[in-house]
């Protein structure tokens, strides 16, 4: 049985513990605030003896995915952390560790892409790999980093998956902030996690050698590509399977979404990371006050949950999606697709963005963007809201 | 044309073993010409033989021993380094 004793854990810490008992093999990674402490930790773990993972101190973020391809293909459980500007320089070699069905795992502490230079939290550095195919998970608090990596690497090993999954946290907010984790115990999660999954060709079986990554032309390129939409696909029911072991065995839900007073609720909120927290008050607060308010929690960013979106919200009078990454000139990524999941159902959708480089979002802020008073940009001097 | 694979039946992320990809025998590449050698003149410096992009260049043991026409593509470079002109390109008509 998981131990009932929390530890005061950042989610950054807890994150770190996590991989320490999943005992990746190999983990090739550079720092980069707020990832450092990810990295950091772990590294005193291994340094103390209690993980056995060859950490490898490659050159850049760009060199740490190559590297982490490689040793995934070898056999060798793999893992690698990032954030912002490291995601950025590491996006190529992220679509190419997708289409190579690469199953290893990344920690992503979210922070603001430059410029101008920021280290603070928002969700730019995810939404720029939101094509790449790969599997993103976002986390409310250090509890949830911590489940949502314990569960990554059976997401990313699972044979009709086999692909990177990026379990992602708001910078600071999370990576920097103690809280009380309840963690299992080492046991437990190496049971859960199992053995690492065997590459049908493992990159360094010499006698029996074969090709990784080939070309392709017109006439293949977009077959592939199907092929890496349906594992995408079957990531969502995976998912699901993995996170019904979850529950079991620690008795906390993680599922791809969390309804939160939705029930009966005329307005719906939609959001990503720690400010579901906060949303969750103010919805208390409205709530006590007679509004019928609601949250709609995404967890799994990729594969977008789109059914359950639709069967969760798609009744309410207005869902309104607050995005804390911008799409200029555009629709903000997670508004745009909470607009795919509800196109026809008759819900007025709006969508507002908000807390770009760690700008706080407080819950007037919310409250007003529920009665409608607040501006697309929630939270910008400049525009006439008081947060 | 072999018929083309839809996106269901193709391997993982395209890995191909040995066994899956036919070895293409690139002499059917040839456009002008193939490479002839006179064995008389041939002074057995093998630099056709580190040169040659296609491995074509057949030895026995380590003396020249003639071009393997089922790979080689024609680019001529043997008979580009061949010090000893032992090597010259005819048509393939008159091959």
């Amino acid at each position: 049985m998981s131990t009932l004793t929390p530890r005061l854990l950042t989610g950054g810490e807890a994150v770190a513990h996590a991989l320490c008992q999943i005992q990746p093999d190999v983990v090739p990674v550079y720092p980069i605030t707020p990832q450092t402490p990810i990295i950091q930790t772990f590294s005193s773990l291994v340094a103390d003896g209690a993980a056995h993972t060859e950490i490898v101190n490659v050159e850049s973020e760009h060199s740490a995915m190559s590297a982490a391809i490689g040793a995934a293909l070898a056999g060798a459980r793999t893992a690698t952390a990032t954030s912002s500007q490291g995601l950025a320089l590491m996006a190529e070699v992220v679509y190419i560790a997708a289409s190579m069905r690469a199953p290893l795992t990344m920690a992503v502490g979210n922070r603001a892409l430059s410029g101008p230079i920021n280290i603070h939290c928002d969700h730019s550095d995810s939404m720029l790999v939101r094509d790449s195919g790969v599997v993103q998970l976002f986390a409310e608090n250090a509890q949830e980093a911590y489940d949502l990596m314990v569960m990554a690497p059976r997401i990313a090993e699972h044979p009709e998956v086999s692909l990177p999954v990026l379990v992602c946290q708001d910078g600071f907010t999370i990576t920097h902030a103690a809280e009380p984790v309840l963690m299992l115990s080492d046991e437990e999660v190496r049971a859960f996690v199992g053995e690492y999954w065997t590459p049908l060709h493992p990159l360094l079986e010499v006698a029996h050698p074969a090709t990784h990554g080939p070309f392709a032309m017109p006439d293949y390129y977009f077959e592939f590509r199907r092929a890496q939409a349906a594992a995408l696909e079957a990531a969502g029911g995976v998912l699901a399977a993995v996170a019904d072991d979850y529950v079991s065995l620690a008795g906390r839900e993680n599922h791809a979404v969390e309804p939160y007073r939705l029930g009966d609720a005329d307005t719906a909120l939609v959001a990503l990371g720690s400010t579901a927290g906060t949303v969750k008050d103010v919805v208390d607060e409205l709530r006590d006050a007679g509004e019928r308010v609601g949250l709609l929690k995404i967890r799994s960013f990729r594969p977008f949950p789109a059914d359950a979106v639709r069967q969760l919200v798609g009744g309410a009078r207005e869902v309104i999606v607050l995005d804390r990454a911008d799409s200029p000139g555009g629709a903000p990524p997670l508004a745009a697709d909470v607009a795919f999941a509800l196109a026809g159902s008759g819900t007025t959708l709006r969508g507002h963005v908000y807390g770009l480089g760690g700008r706080d979002l407080h819950p007037e802020a919310i409250q007003q963007v529920v009665h409608g008073d607040a501006p697309r940009y929630v939270g910008v001097r400049g525009e006439p809201c008081l947060a | 044309m072999p018929r083309l694979k839809e996106w269901n039946e193709l391997p993982v992320a395209g890995v191909l073993a040995p066994t899956q990809a036919d070895q293409p025998l690139t002499g059917g590449w040839r456009t002008a010409g193939r490479p002839v050698a006179r064995l008389s003149s041939c002074v057995n410096c093998l630099l056709c033989w580190l040169y040659c992009p296609d491995s074509a260049i057949v030895l026995d043991g380590t003396t020249f021993a003639g071009i393997d026409y089922d790979f080689c593509k024609g680019c001529a470079l043997c008979v580009e380094v061949c010090p000893a002109d032992a090597l010259a390109m005819e048509s393939e008509e008159d091959a």
